[in-house]
């Protein structure tokens, strides 16, 4: 079993995101479960959400305290909030940054990938909504979940014009990470 | 017949498990964690899906109220509610069971105040267990979804007519997605046999409902419900045996047992928990432990004849229980050990108050409990009988 913890701040879709790549990881044949950090959440104010994939049924409800993905949505975070909380040391980070790994304040054991998530979906978007950008960059990193599976359920969830252009964000954050 | 699986919201896949039970009336009003539920049985109304009356009204207290008007009239009804919208409720209750009334609602159970706290326990649930409900509580959101529509084909049976709760563990299952097979409408409607009360208001033949119990009476009255509640043992497994035939699950029984063949140490709980006892059971199992565990499904009527039966043979029985009454102990391990009184069977008994308020239950915390267990085993006797699990090193005298 694989356990996915994403940092955020309220408002910038990380439950979404959590939803998204169960959603996906589901449509690619494995089992998944996806859940909110059970809180009072509030626009603005740091935020998590979790997902696990598995091969096997998921019986595991508690929450999770040894991720072997943590996704950062927001640098701001990173003073805040302690994202390295039980990373395996095996795991991987994805931080969402205009910096490069080396000058990133995390310290770690983890693999470390940063991406300017919000350059991506301004670009493309004309917002900074940087979720979807994280995770085509989760599916390139990780191979945990195809881009293809990513692309049908954002566009299932936000069908028209803004679907495709999220699908188009998932695809050039993938290749960004894959270069 | 679909057996699509698909990645859902808990809240949601009970509200399309209703919009297939088609409710004639829905009355309900918001509270976290439940929300989700009518918020959505909401929107398929208004988008012409469902063909509910939805009443909004302006408490709990209102909404089982038009619940039990609706429902006096014949109509199919459903409500969803949590906590302290359940506390409201609670005259309205006994009215309901009372009147015989096969109301079915959601309890996205969380915790009651104070102090305030909107996480998952089972208080909510466990404190109206005498309000004369059939209690029922899923271990995931298939089982919620499947248990809210089975819940009709219980409640509304006629040797039962007994209103019915189906209890789901807030967020930890409500707001959690995963995947889930949603019986099709079709399907769901060739299931549930139609609701045709015996009684009913109705102008064209006037009967009256809700009279005076007079002493000469009343008692018969909570005999036949007392009765009832008996009925729907036989009732509830027989529903659950039909559906877990047309639709390929495998949810039978009042319990479920969890490796317990030669099992010497047996976990006992409901709800979600159960997932993390099965899988410490499997590792425990590794280690070369007789450990087992039993899920309950059934609170309402008394799962504890077939307690017994599952736990004979068992050195001790740990009672994880997220409730607790002050000054007694957890429910489900005081009804059980009431049980074991009068019956052959006689393991060493230990109650773990757990996951209160939204405290989360993690392996390691279920792996102190069956070490405690084994301890008891060890010693032939329990030192403690009840125990706080996880409680803040300041207050632990262990």
């Amino acid at each position: 079993m694989r356990e996915i913890r994403i940092h955020g701040r309220g408002g910038q879709g990380s439950v979404t995101a959590a939803e998204l790549l169960a959603e996906s990881a589901f449509e690619d044949g494995l089992q998944a479960q996806a859940f909110p950090a059970f809180g009072v959440e509030r626009r603005g104010a740091p935020v998590k959400a979790f997902a696990r994939l598995s091969e096997e049924k998921i019986r595991r409800r508690s929450q999770i305290y040894t991720p072997n993905y943590v996704i950062i949505q927001d640098p701001t975070l990173l003073g805040t909030v302690d994202v390295t909380e039980g990373i395996q040391d095996d795991g991987l980070m994805i931080v969402n940054t205009s910096e490069d790994k080396e000058s990133v304040d995390i310290e770690t054991q983890a693999d470390l990938i940063t991406i300017d998530a919000t350059e991506i979906a301004l670009d493309i978007l004309g917002k900074p909504i940087m979720n979807t950008a994280l995770l085509g960059a989760f599916s390139g990193a990780t191979g945990e979940v195809s881009l293809e599976a990513m692309q049908r359920r954002v566009q299932k969830r936000f069908p028209g014009k803004i679907g495709e252009k999220n699908a188009e964000v998932m695809k050039k954050a993938k290749k960004v990470v894959e270069e | 017949m679909s057996n699509q699986e698909e990645v859902m919201e808990g809240s949601h896949a009970v509200a399309h498990a209703i919009k297939g039970a088609d409710p004639e009336v829905i009355a309900a009003y918001p509270i976290t964690p439940q929300t989700h539920i009518v918020e959505k049985l909401s929107q398929f109304v208004a988008d012409g899906e469902l063909d509910s009356e939805y009443v909004k009204v302006e408490s709990e207290f209102s909404a089982m109220s038009s619940c039990v008007g609706s429902s006096a009239t014949g109509a199919r009804t459903y409500t969803a509610t949590s906590s302290q919208g359940l506390l409201l409720m609670n005259e309205v209750l006994y009215n309901a069971s009372g009147l015989r009334l096969p109301i079915v609602m959601g309890v996205a159970n969380r915790a009651l105040g104070a102090p305030i706290n909107i996480w998952n326990d089972h208080s909510d649930s466990i404190g109206v267990r005498d309000a004369g409900w059939i209690q029922l509580y899923a271990e995931t959101n298939q089982e919620a979804l499947d248990m809210s529509i089975q819940a009709y084909e219980i409640a509304e049976n006629q040797d039962v007519m007994l209103p019915t709760m189906v209890c789901m563990d807030g967020y930890i299952l409500t707001h959690t997605y995963e995947p889930v097979s949603i019986p099709e409408r079709e399907e769901i409607q060739d299931f549930l046999s139609p609701y045709e009360p015996e009684h009913k208001l109705d102008p064209e033949n006037p009967e009256t409902f809700g009279t005076v119990g007079f002493p000469r009476d009343y008692t018969e009255f909570r005999y036949q419900q007392f009765d009832a509640m008996d009925n729907a043992t036989d009732v509830i497994k027989q529903v659950f045996d039909e559906y877990s035939d047309k639709f390929g699950r495998e949810q039978r029984g009042l319990i479920e047992e969890y490796r317990t063949e030669d099992a010497d140490i047996v976990l006992i709980s409901l709800g979600s928990i159960m997932g993390v006892v099965k899988e410490t059971v499997d590792s425990l199992r590794e280690e070369g432990k007789k450990i087992g565990a039993i899920k309950v499904r059934a609170f309402r009527p008394s799962p504890a004849q077939e307690l017994i039966e599952a736990i004979k043979g068992s050195d001790v029985i740990a009672v994880l229980d997220k409730n607790v009454s002050i000054g007694k102990k957890g429910a489900l391990f005081t009804e059980l050990k009431d049980e074991l009184y009068s019956s052959d069977v006689n393991p060493l008994a230990k109650n773990f108050i757990v996951g209160l308020g939204g405290r989360d239950v993690p392996e390691d915390s279920v792996k102190k409990i069956a070490k405690k267990a084994e301890k008891a085993k060890e010693h032939g006797r329990v030192k403690k009988e009840i125990e706080f699990i996880d409680l803040k090193e300041v207050y632990d005298n262990d």
